[in-house]
């Protein structure tokens, strides 16, 4: 083999393994995401069709605070998390605006949001949308004054 | 020849950099707390026993709050075991609140990692005891004097941990 092919098949190769490894990092990266300054603005907006917010994390992360409005599904990495959001978005519109997020622990990692967002996708919502919380819920909602309901 | 092993030298320190940002880059973020006391609590472990946070008065309690099912806690918890093993003579004292774990997997997790230290089962009121968690992993470092003295939420920067928790057990 030719020099110059063996050293552009090593880079090749390097090049792979880099994006290999940071795709394995950040399993969530490629989903559509909305911002937390975004949604506080839709929630609290008095005009234009509000999201629907499904909270998709453990309940009792849930009942220590959440975003105002959002409702409980449990943990999508959990079947009973899963059924519940099939149950109530049997009857809503497919065009329907839907936010799930989670904020249970770092969004590259968390297990939860991308089971229910396939779960969503699958059922045909083509709004669906992943709050993006970089840390966790605390940090990057709580704690920027955006509204919050506890219980 | 020269730049053409200059090029892979340079796609090698690229890629290795690139491999070491993307298993480091979790988010985390140091809260400093103006000394609020930390609360006396009496808990049970996965095992029954009773743990009574009193009894580590004038210790330095770290206090973790993690789940088996937490990506970034796992790779925690080997560091907290390290921690505990080499400072417990001097003074240290884990605690480890798990959130929202099958107690099967939290004792498999507790056998698969040789925890040496505490593990409880987090309820409601042992978050808001502490002041509320804003996520996971969340960990907490306490004064001998019984003074939450830090809080780290997100993935721990281990050095700067360590650095304080020696300066606590000197303190």
């Amino acid at each position: 083999m030719k020099p110059e092919i063996k050293f552009a098949l090593i880079l090749a190769c390097l090049a792979i393994a880099f994006l290999a490894s940071g795709q394995q990092a950040n399993p969530n990266a490629d989903l559509p995401r909305i911002q937390a300054d975004e949604l506080a603005k839709a929630i609290q907006s008095s005009s234009g069709q509000k999201p629907v917010v499904f909270y998709v994390g453990p309940v009792i992360l849930y009942n220590q605070g959440h975003i105002r409005g959002a409702e409980l599904m449990g943990p999508a990495a959990r079947p009973e998390g899963i059924e519940k959001l099939k149950e109530r978005t049997a009857s809503l519109s497919h065009d329907q605006q839907v936010v799930i997020y989670c904020g249970c622990c770092p969004y590259d990692h968390c297990p939860n949001i991308r089971p229910a967002y396939q779960e969503l996708q699958k059922m045909g919502f083509s709004k669906v949308r992943v709050l993006y919380l970089p840390t966790s819920f605390g940090t990057d909602w709580a704690d920027k004054g955006y509204p919050v309901d506890k219980g | 020849m020269a730049i053409r092993k200059a090029g892979l030298v340079l796609a090698l320190a690229v890629a290795v950099a690139g491999v070491y940002a993307a298993r480091h880059h979790y988010r985390s973020r140091s809260v400093s707390l103006p000394n609020l006391p930390a609360p006396q609590l009496s808990l049970t472990d996965i095992d029954g026993r009773a743990v009574h946070t009193s009894d580590y008065n004038g210790r330095v309690l770290l206090v973790s709050f993690w789940a088996a099912w937490c990506l970034p806690c796992n790779e925690e918890v080997p560091h907290f075991v390290e921690l505990q093993q080499k400072y417990q003579n001097q003074g240290l004292q884990t605690i480890g609140f798990s959130v929202d774990d099958a107690r099967d997997d939290l004792r498999n997790f507790y056998q698969k990692f040789k925890m040496n230290y505490p593990v409880v089962p987090a309820d409601q009121k042992t978050l808001s005891a502490y002041g509320g968690l804003p996520g996971l992993p969340t960990t907490l470092l306490i004064d001998r004097r019984g003074r939450i003295r830090e809080k780290y939420v997100g993935y721990t920067d281990f050095n700067k941990l360590e650095q304080r928790i020696i300066a606590l057990l000197r303190a």
